[in-house]
């Protein structure tokens, strides 16, 4: 009880620090602008960033007073990056280091866990991330019971105290492999699944019921608190996007017909190894993925038909491509992944979108972030050249409409190394 | 430097037992000139161990001619040539420079725009031995059995049907070692190989490329063996204790054999020492035979292991990861101990926890250094050139000025030398094998992909003729047959 008590009384302090945080006002000028809105590009840009939001992004752009400037000059400017598919957070080192609060394999009904509950905003690898130009990540559990994964949330990467953009924004589900091991074959997969839903359904449309015969009445009497069935029925109603994990063509289909039974339904896909194989359809049902841009392995009888022209062809095909990086540590990774895509065929402008206004569309963020557009939030990093090559590193990051420091640990290791030391923990 | 430290060393080494063996032989010679002729006693013949019971059966592909002409030319040395030619033939490097006229019927590659390098060499792979697809059926990297297993050799696990081995190829990867894994403190023996494609491993073996020896230190053994089943090692003193008996049982066998040859020699009938395969591995790396590649990550884990490399009188060719090798890049350069690294993995575990991007280059500053970039996965082994470039960038951001020219060297000198094969590819030098890489463009880009790769001169992998693009057994009949990878 004590505990509770006093995380409630930190989060209010957090909240009060964050509010009460004062943005910079920030002029981005001479730079040549990508602002994601539908392969625009505005050479010798300003953006203009005030009060944590974009204010204006054009040529030529006169910048009031008091706003500090950035030289983008021959640089690149983007908005920030997002990536999907981390732990960042709650994970510091993954292996025999402590408690992962990523890992809520103990705990019965996952969907009732929200994983804001454990970010950590000290966590190290937060500012290895940022200094790389990502500024958001989507933050799951990396081990839970059963098929679900749990409630999970959008956080950016600013040097802040309350970093959650978005909570219960997605939850996992794992449909091929992964979830055949947990339950035991596909079958008890799906069986799973359907009944669960057809369960909430059932409930959601039988309260529905009962208020509109209470209507009139002072007050329906309230069900008896169950966060599970609330969690499925924000996924029934699209509230909730509901990321199925899979990657065998025969599971993606199964994965359509199952869209195609709840339509309201916001669903993506995770992994799609052999999503190209059945692009069109997945076009068709309008459902995204999330990929890496790196695999062309049989890795499994589940991805036999990897490629590196997966993401391509996908995009190709007209379907909605986003991509992970290297899980946690190295989610900083994913324009390299974006980068092998476009070798392979793909596009500049969707490989970029695969890192901004895809996942900004997947997590329900499309009206905040994801372009260098006015009344946006102001994430925006400026480059030292094109983003996805792999020599190419940020020189400034702004989160919120925060100036970051370009400082990690990581950095901090390797000025302590520069010229090696003879006793490294003393600064003579 | 690193031949001539071993050979000090040796020879105060072994001076003390060479006097008594002279002295004893003296002995038994002056003893027997009054007793029955030697010829009455009765000797069976000397016993030799085989040092090469798998031998190679690799022969080179069909090659002919071939003369790419002006390109780019990283020389894998340092060296750089803008708008040159390399000519290939009888699978060797035939000549190299700003103009090379073509034999006749020479096929001649433009390679306007393009840029030419030697062969990527990983030091570090398991594909093979943790195969694709992963099954526990094939899963044959780690003896985790008990923590010193110097007796297995990944070459006997080897799946060559592995479809890893063609996708390296389309990275530009001409030879790797196959190691075993972590697991134990001597996991056993590594392998060279080429990147053909063969029936048996012994098809796909480098001729005449030494043996390595796959050491780890660290968090696996003790994880393995003191958490995972209440056995030593639990802890780091635990390895040390536990590489240093398995040293001194090597030295003890290495004496037992040594006496066996003295006293047939001397005429004796006597039986030669029982044969121990781990012992007989160990006593390979004492005798200089066999080259030691050690899983590392910290820096004072490093430190002591160069120290036991002095007490019982041997090389480490190489550590493995070397996450903070950046921390000790001076003493691995004093002691010719190459560290083979990623360019950016950190954090999975507490011994990765200090991983730096500019690792690779840190450590590559020293005078007589040896910096190695690798993999260690099936995944990484297909972009090495995207990890020394991501490396390269970071090092010269930190204020370091490495030219792309250097930088490869960490993807083929380097690694040819801590293998041990340096003599016959890793640069581009007349008379060499001809492991070459037709690059689409810069390989520093992520855009440019491996058009042609060359192992003996031979094609082992053309992305514009799908004939040349490797179709494993494994492969056919199933979805994504021959597709374009």
């Amino acid at each position: 009880m004590r505990n509770v008590k006093s995380y409630l009384a930190a989060t209010a302090l957090m909240g009060i620090l964050a509010t009460g945080a004062v943005a910079d006002d920030i002029a981005v000028v001479g730079g040549t602008a990508f602002t994601m809105k539908g392969g625009e590009k505005i050479e010798n840009a300003t953006v203009l960033i005030h009060d944590g939001k974009i204010t204006a992004v054009g040529a030529g752009i006169a910048v009031p007073d008091g706003y500090s400037i950035i030289d983008a000059k021959g640089k690149w400017v983007t908005p920030g990056l997002m990536v999907a598919g981390t732990r960042m957070g709650l994970v510091e080192v993954s292996s025999w280091a402590g408690v992962d609060d990523s890992n809520a394999s103990k705990y019965k009904t996952p969907l009732a866990l929200d994983v804001a509950w454990g970010i950590n905003p000290d966590n190290t690898i937060i500012p290895i991330t940022r200094v790389e130009g990502v500024t958001r990540v989507t933050v799951g559990f990396g081990n839970t019971k059963g098929l679900f994964g749990g409630l999970g949330a959008v956080i950016h990467l600013g040097d802040d105290t309350d970093l959650v953009v978005r909570s219960k924004a997605f939850t996992t589900v794992a449909v091929g492999d992964a979830g055949a091991r947990e339950v035991g074959s596909r079958s008890a997969v799906w069986q799973t699944l359907y009944a669960k839903f057809d369960g909430a359904k059932a409930h959601m449309e039988k309260a529905a019921e009962k208020a509109k015969k209470k209507e009139g009445d002072k007050k329906p009497k309230a069900d008896k608190p169950n966060p599970e069935r609330d969690a499925l029925v924000s996924i029934l109603k699209g509230e909730m996007t509901l990321i199925m994990g899979a990657d065998k063509a025969s599971d993606l289909r199964h994965i359509m017909t199952f869209k195609a039974k709840y339509p309201a339904m916001k669903i993506a896909v995770g992994g799609a190894q052999e999503g190209w194989r059945v692009a069109d359809a997945l076009a068709a049902a309008k459902i995204p993925v999330i990929i890496g841009g790196m695999s062309a392995l049989p890795g499994s009888f589940e991805t036999l038909g990897a490629t590196m022209h997966n993401a391509a062809r996908l995009s190709k095909a007209g379907v909605k491509v986003a991509f992970v990086g290297d899980q946690t540590h190295n989610a900083r990774l994913a324009p390299q992944h974006a980068g092998n895509a476009v070798a392979h065929g793909m596009s500049w402008d969707a490989a970029m979108a695969a890192l901004t206004t895809v996942p900004a569309s997947i997590f329900g963020m499309s009206d905040s972030y994801g372009t260098l557009v006015s009344g946006m939030d102001a994430d925006v990093v400026v480059w030292d050249g094109d983003p996805l090559e792999l020599m190419a590193s940020p020189s400034a990051v702004i989160i919120q409409g925060q100036s970051q420091s370009l400082e990690s640990r990581q950095t901090k290791l390797r000025d302590r190394y520069m010229e090696i030391p003879r006793s490294p923990a003393y600064k003579k | 430097m690193m031949v001539d430290m071993k050979k000090v060393r040796e020879s105060s080494r072994v001076v003390g037992p060479v006097l008594i063996a002279a002295l004893a032989v003296g002995l038994s010679a002056s003893t027997q000139a009054g007793a029955a002729p030697l010829k009455d006693k009765k000797q069976s013949p000397l016993v030799t161990v085989d040092k090469n019971p798998y031998p190679s059966s690799y022969t080179a592909l069909p090659s002919v001619p071939t003369l790419i002409t002006n390109v780019t030319i990283l020389d894998g040395n340092g060296g750089r040539i803008d708008g040159g030619s390399v000519l290939m033939s009888g699978g060797k490097i035939k000549a190299i420079g700003k103009s090379v006229r073509a034999p006749k019927g020479a096929r001649v590659i433009d390679g306007t725009g393009k840029w030419v390098t030697p062969g990527v060499i990983d030091v570090h792979s398991h594909l093979g031995v943790y195969p694709s697809p992963g099954t526990g059926s094939h899963s044959d990297g780690n003896e985790a059995t008990q923590p010193t297993t110097a007796e297995v050799w990944a070459e006997h696990s080897i799946w060559p049907q592995d479809a890893g081995f063609r996708r390296a190829a389309a990275g530009g990867v001409t030879a790797m070692q196959i190691l075993p894994g972590s697991a134990n403190l001597i996991g056993g023996r590594g392998v060279t190989v080429k990147n053909v494609p063969g029936r048996v491993y012994q098809d796909m073996k480098f001729p005449g490329a030494p043996y390595g020896l796959k050491m780890a230190c660290g968090e696996n053994p003790k994880r393995v063996y003191g958490r995972g089943r209440k056995i030593s090692p639990q802890t780091r003193m635990g390895n040390v204790a536990g590489y240093r008996q398995a040293w001194a049982n090597a030295q003890d066998y290495q004496r037992q054999w040594d006496k066996y040859a003295r006293d047939h020699k001397a005429g004796e009938d006597v039986m030669p020492p029982k044969r121990d395969l781990e012992l007989e591995t160990l006593a390979g790396v004492l005798a200089g035979e066999i080259k030691v590649h050690m899983h590392c990550y910290r820096a004072d884990d490093m430190g002591t292991m160069l120290d036991v490399m002095k007490e019982f009188n041997y090389q480490i060719a190489s550590f493995q990861h070397a996450v903070e090798a950046y921390k000790i890049a001076d003493k691995l350069a004093e002691n010719g101990v190459c560290a083979a690294m990623w360019a950016d993995w950190w954090g999975f575990k507490m011994e990765a926890y200090d991983g730096i991007r500019e690792n690779v280059p840190f450590v590559a500053k020293p005078k007589g250094s040896c910096a190695i970039v690798h993999s260690d996965s099936a995944v990484g082994i297909q972009r090495l050139n995207q990890e020394a470039a991501k490396a390269l960038s970071d090092g010269n951001k930190a204020g370091l000025s490495f030219t792309k020219a250097d930088a490869w060297t960490w993807l083929s000198r380097n690694p040819a030398k801590s293998l041990g094969i340096l003599d016959q590819t890793g640069t581009l030098e007349k008379g060499k094998n001809a492991d070459v890489v037709l690059w689409s463009g810069d390989p520093f880009s992520v855009y440019t992909l491996a058009e042609v790769t060359f192992v003996d001169g031979a094609i082992i992998f053309d992305r514009s003729d799908p004939a040349y693009q490797g179709v494993s057994d494994f492969e056919l009949g199933h979805p994504g047959e021959g597709d374009a990878k």
